[in-house]
C-alpha cells in the first residue's frame, strides 16, 4: 500500500527550505565514505548530483547508457536558464518566479517545492559560473539576460543557443574531477534494467553492460534516478533517439507511485516530419513566433506555391481565433490550434501535417537584413534540414512532444514512495504542475542535483547503517535471472516485425489518442489498442543477433516493452483526469470558448498511480493540493 | 534513390573486421544520413542479418555521439555539419558511399562504426575543469568578463567531444579536443589558479593515451563539425610552454582539501 506522505514543512513558504534543512539529520564527514550512493544517469541532474555527492565524501557510483556522460540530452536543451537574480531591476523576485512557475503549471504543482525551486536558482548562475560556464555578457563584463516565454521580466541567463550543452559541459567537467579524485566511479554503456528493493527498501540495481551484455549488479544504501523524460512513448519527439521510460517504469514496477503520467508538454513550432522514415523531431525556437505569421490555406485541395496564394485565401487562424495575443499564444493553444486546422484538412506540405510559419511581412516592413540577423542560426538549421530558406518560402512547422512533466512521485526530499530510492531532474513530477515554463528545465535538474539531493539524502542515510546488504544478497540474484529471462524470451520470439515498427506504432497510438487534445472515447479506444499492440510485440518480434553481443534491437526492444507499458498507464490517468488543466486538454472539458477548463473542486490533486501487477488495473491515490501562498486562478489568453 | 554502400563490419574488438557492399533501395532525398542506415539495418533485419552499429543520440548535431567517416571525410562532406545533420540530398542516385568508424590507436573499434572513446573523458580527469564544490559561491557580477574574450572561451567550449579531429588528423592528434578544453577554461578568470597545472596534465595524458603529435595539418579544423579553430592549439602550446617557466620547483607536495 502506498503512503503518500510529502514531507512538506508547516512553516510560512519563504522559510520552508531553510527551516527543513536545519531539521534534516546530517551525516558527518568521516561517515560519508562509509555510504555508497548509484546515480543513474548522467544529465544535468544525474552529473550535478553525483559530483556534489562525490565532493562531499560519499561513495558514487554512477551510470549511464552513453559512452560518455557528456552526451546526456540536457545537452540540447537551447534557450536558457531562468533565475530571479533581478540584474535588470524589472521587479524580479524569488515570489514572482515562484508566482511564474505556479501559474504557468496552471496550479497543479506543489506550492513549496516551487517556491524553493525558485530560491535556489540564483545559486545554480553562481555555481555555474564559477565552473567557468560562458553565460553571455554585456559590454561591461556583467551577465546578460533576455525574456522568455510570457513572463513580464527578464531573467534567462544564456549562451548563445546551447545553454544546455555549456551547463551540462559545466556539470560534466565536476563529474570527472570527482572521478579522477576517485569519488565518483562511472559506468558508461551500462543500461540500468531493474531495481532491487528489499524488505521495502531500494537496495540496488540491475545492470546491463551495452558493450558485451553482461548482467551485473551493484549495490548501495540508496539509489537516485535521474534517467530523464518519457517523450519518447511517442517514437516522434524532440527528445534523443535511446531517452526512455525503463528506469523509472522498473522502479514504478517494483513500487515507487508514478505521479501524472498523462502531463506532456508539446512544443508548437517544430519542423515537421518529412516521412515514414522521419527518426526525431527538430525543435525551432519559439522566439520565430515575434516575427513570424502562421497560416494554412483556406482551400483544402490549395496545390499553388505558398508565395502564389492570394493574402485573401490565407487562413491567419491564430489572428482570427485570438485577435489580442495572435500569433504569440501560448505552447499548448498554438499546438492545438495547428492540429485543429490539419485535422480539418487544411495543412500543407508533403504529409499534410504541417502549418505556415511566414516571415514574409515581418520582412517587408523591417527589411530582409534585419530580420536574417535576428533569427540567422535558425534559419540556417531550417534550411540545412528541409533545403528551404525561410526568408524565400515560408517555414513549415507542426507541434513535437517535448518534455514530460510526470514522472515519480517524491516527497520534499525527493525520496519517492520506495525509502531510499530518489528521483530528480526530468524523472520526477515536482515542479512543473501540468505546464513548464520555458528555460525552467535546466533550473530544475540542476537544483536537484547540486542543492536539494546531496542534502536530503544523509537525513536517509544516517538513520540506516551502511552497507547492510551486498550483491551476493539472494534478491540481486533473482533480479538477475528474471531479467535474463525476460531478455532471453525476447530473442526467442522468432517472428515477423522488427522493434522499429512497434514503436512507430504505438508512437502514433498515442499521438492520435493522448496526444494535443483527449476525449474519452479515443482514450478508450487507446486503452484497448495497446494492450493488442503489446500482445503483438511478445508474440510477433522479430530481433536479430544474441544477448552477450553488442545489440541496438535488444536494447531497443527492451525499452519499447516498457513504453508499451507506460502508455497504457498514461491513457488511463488522461482518462481519469476529468478536466483540462495546463498541456492536458480533454476535449469534454472547454469553455464555450475552446479554453482549458479547470476543476479545482476535483482535481486540485496530483494523480499517483501504484503498480498492482500485470494485468491487474493499477491503483489510482490522490495527493491533495493546497493554494496557501498563491490562489489559484484562472488563466485567460483572450482578452 | 539508390545508393552502393560499402560499410566497415567488425562484430568485436578482437575482430579484424572487413568492409562489406550493400545496394540500397528507396531513399529519399529528404532523410538524414542515419535515417539512410536506419532503412537499411530495418532491410537487414527483415532478411535475418546483423543490423549495422552506429552511435547516435539526439540527431540534431549536439551530443558528439555519431561518429563515422564517409567517403573519407570525418561526418562527410558538408563542412560544419555532424552526420546526423547530413541529408541524403546531398548525394546523387546511384553514388557510392564507403561508410567507416574514425581511425585511431586511441579510439578502438567496438562494433562495425562504433569506437571506445573513453580516453577523451580521462583526458577531461587530468584536468579539464576547474575545482570546485557545490554550495555558495562568489557573486557572479563581482568578476566582470569581457564578453570578447567570454565568447571566445563559448568558441572553444562549443566542442561537442565527437572525435572528429582525431579521425581527420594523419597523425590521430587530439590537439584540437584538448586545446579547445584548456583554452575555454584558460580564458576565464575562473580558470587562472589551475590554468598551466591543467595544460600539462592534459596533454600529458593525451600522451599517454596513444594520440599522435600535432604537426599542424590542419585537418582537424577542416573536418571540425563545430569549426573550432586551430589558433586554440597555439594558445595550449603557449601555455605549455609557459607552464615549463612559471611551474615552481615543487618542494611542498601537493595538498588535498580536507
Amino acid at each position: 500500500m502506498l503512503t503518500l506522505d510529502a514531507k512538506i514543512p508547516r512553516v510560512p513558504i519563504e522559510d520552508a527550505w531553510t527551516t527543513h534543512k536545519n531539521e534534516l539529520r546530517l551525516v558527518g564527514p568521516n561517515n560519508r565514505p562509509k555510504y555508497k550512493v548509484i546515480v543513474v544517469g548522467s544529465g544535468l541532474a544525474g552529473a550535478s548530483a553525483a559530483a556534489s555527492m562525490g565532493a562531499m565524501g560519499y561513495q558514487v557510483e554512477c551510470f549511464c547508457f552513453q559512452d560518455s556522460p557528456r552526451r546526456a540530452h540536457s545537452i540540447a536543451a537551447q534557450g536558457g536558464i531562468n533565475a530571479s537574480k533581478n540584474y535588470r531591476n524589472d521587479g524580479d523576485s524569488t515570489w514572482r518566479l515562484f508566482y511564474d512557475t505556479q501559474k504557468g503549471g496552471d496550479y497543479r504543482a506543489r506550492e513549496k517545492n516551487v517556491y524553493r525551486l525558485a530560491e535556489l536558482s540564483t545559486a545554480i548562475i553562481d555555481q555555474a559560473v564559477a565552473q567557468g560556464v560562458p553565460f553571455a555578457r554585456e559590454y561591461g563584463g556583467k551577465l546578460a539576460n533576455r525574456s522568455f516565454g510570457g513572463v513580464l521580466v527578464e531573467r534567462t541567463f544564456y549562451c548563445r543557443g546551447e545553454t544546455g550543452q555549456q551547463l551540462l559541459l559545466g556539470a560534466y567537467s565536476a563529474l570527472e574531477e570527482q572521478v579522477a579524485k576517485k569519488s565518483v566511479r562511472m559506468h558508461v554503456r551500462s543500461e540500468m534494467m531493474d531495481l532491487v528493493v528489499v524488505d521495502g527498501r531500494a537496495r540496488g540495481i540491475v545492470v546491463r553492460n551495452l558493450e558485451t551484455g553482461e548482467i551485473t549488479s551493484h549495490a548501495a544504501d540508496a539509489v537516485v534516478l535521474a534517467t530523464g523524460g518519457y517523450g519518447n512513448v511517442f517514437y516522434l519527439s524532440t527528445n534523443a533517439k535511446a531517452c526512455n521510460v525503463t528506469a523509472t517504469m522498473r522502479a514504478y514496477r517494483r513500487g515507487a507511485g508514478f505521479a501524472n503520467p498523462c502531463f506532456i508538454q508539446i512544443h508548437p513550432t517544430s519542423i515537421p516530419a518529412s516521412g515514414e522514415y522521419q527518426s526525431k523531431l527538430t525543435l525551432m525556437s519559439e522566439s520565430l513566433r515575434n516575427d513570424g505569421r502562421i497560416w494554412v490555406p483556406r482551400d483544402p485541395d490549395e496545390k499553388r506555391a505558398p508565395a502564389d496564394i492570394p493574402e485573401k485565401e490565407r487562413y491567419y487562424y491564430l489572428e482570427e481565433r485570438y485577435p489580442r495575443f495572435g500569433n504569440l499564444v501560448p505552447r499548448d493553444v498554438a499546438a492545438r490550434n495547428a492540429k485543429d486546422v490539419c485535422d480539418k484538412g487544411l495543412g500543407v506540405g508533403p504529409t499534410g501535417y504541417g502549418v505556415y510559419l511566414d516571415f514574409g511581412s515581418a520582412i517587408k516592413e523591417k527589411g530582409s537584413e534585419e530580420v536574417i540577423s535576428k533569427y540567422a542560426n535558425l534559419f540556417e538549421m531550417y534550411e540545412r534540414i528541409t533545403d528551404d530558406n525561410p526568408v524565400e518560402t515560408p517555414m513549415r512547422i507542426y507541434p513535437a512532444v517535448h518534455y514530460t512533466m510526470g514522472g515519480l512521485w517524491v516527497d520534499y526530499n525527493l525520496m519517492t514512495s520506495i525509502p531510499g530510492l530518489y528521483a530528480i531532474g526530468e524523472a520526477n513530477f515536482a515542479d512543473h504542475g501540468a505546464n513548464r515554463l520555458g528555460a525552467s528545465s535546466l533550473m530544475q535538474c540542476l537544483a536537484d542535483g547540486y542543492f536539494v539531493v546531496p542534502v536530503t539524502i544523509g537525513d536517509y542515510l544516517s538513520r540506516h547503517a551502511a552497507g547492510e546488504i551486498g550483491e551476493s544478497h539472494e534478491h540481486f540474484k533473482k533480479v538477475e535471472s528474471e531479467i535474463e529471462s525476460r531478455l532471453d524470451s525476447m530473442l526467442n520470439i522468432g517472428g515477423q516485425r522488427s522493434v522499429q515498427s512497434f514503436h512507430r506504432e504505438l508512437g502514433k497510438i498515442m499521438w492520435e489518442h493522448c496526444g494535443i487534445s483527449r476525449s474519452r472515447e479515443k482514450l478508450e479506444q487507446g486503452l484497448e489498442k495497446i494492450p493488442a499492440l503489446r500482445d503483438e510485440f511478445w508474440s510477433n518480434l522479430k530481433l536479430p543477433g544474441g544477448r552477450f553481443e553488442f545489440n541496438r534491437s535488444l536494447e531497443d526492444a527492451h525499452r519499447v516493452a516498457d513504453f508499451l507499458d507506460f502508455g497504457e498507464l498514461m491513457c488511463r490517468d488522461a482518462l481519469m483526469r476529468d478536466e483540462s488543466c495546463g498541456c492536458h486538454l480533454r476535449e469534454e472539458f472547454q469553455t464555450p470558448e475552446g479554453e482549458a477548463q479547470r476543476n479545482d473542486d476535483d482535481f486540485a490533486h496530483v494523480a499517483v498511480f501504484e503498480h498492482k501487477g500485470d494485468g491487474v488495473e493499477p491503483e489510482r491515490h490522490v495527493e491533495s493540493l493546497s493554494f496557501d501562498a498563491l490562489p489559484a486562478t484562472t488563466r485567460n489568453y483572450k482578452t | 534513390m539508390r545508393m552502393k554502400l560499402h560499410i566497415w563490419r567488425q562484430s568485436n574488438r578482437s575482430d579484424k573486421g572487413h568492409m562489406e557492399t550493400y545496394a540500397l533501395d528507396g531513399v529519399d532525398p529528404d532523410m538524414s544520413f542515419l535515417e539512410m542506415l536506419d532503412h537499411l539495418n530495418e532491410q537487414l533485419t527483415a532478411e535475418g542479418n546483423d543490423p549495422i552499429a552506429f552511435d547516435h543520440d539526439c540527431r540534431e548535431g549536439v551530443c558528439g555521439m555519431c561518429s563515422m567517416v564517409i567517403n573519407g571525410e570525418a561526418h562527410g562532406p558538408k563542412p560544419e555539419t555532424t552526420t546526423c545533420q547530413l541529408y541524403m540530398r546531398h548525394f546523387k542516385d546511384g553514388d557510392e558511399i564507403y561508410i567507416e568508424p574514425w581511425r585511431a590507436k586511441a579510439f578502438p573499434v567496438i562494433k562495425d562504426l562504433v569506437v571506445d572513446r573513453s580516453a577523451f573523458d580521462r583526458i577531461i580527469q587530468a584536468g579539464g575543469y576547474i575545482s570546485n564544490h557545490s554550495g555558495p559561491k562568489p557573486e557572479p557580477n563581482s568578476i566582470p568578463i569581457d564578453p570578447d574574450v567570454s565568447e571566445t572561451a563559448l568558441d572553444a567550449a562549443t566542442c561537442i567531444g565527437c572525435g572528429a579531429c582525431v579521425a581527420a588528423c594523419p597523425n590521430s592528434s587530439a590537439m584540437l579536443f584538448t586545446s579547445a578544453k584548456v583554452s575555454h577554461l584558460g580564458l576565464l578568470p575562473q580558470g587562472q589558479t589551475e590554468r598551466f597545472e591543467r595544460a600539462q596534465s592534459m596533454v600529458k595524458q593525451m600522451e599517454e593515451e596513444g594520440f599522435g603529435s600535432c604537426r599542424n595539418y590542419a585537418e582537424c579544423e577542416a573536418q571540425c563539425p563545430k569549426g573550432i579553430s586551430i589558433n586554440f592549439i597555439g594558445r595550449l602550446n603557449a601555455d605549455f610552454l609557459k607552464a615549463t617557466l612559471v611551474q615552481p620547483v615543487d618542494r611542498r607536495g601537493k595538498m588535498e582539501a580536507q
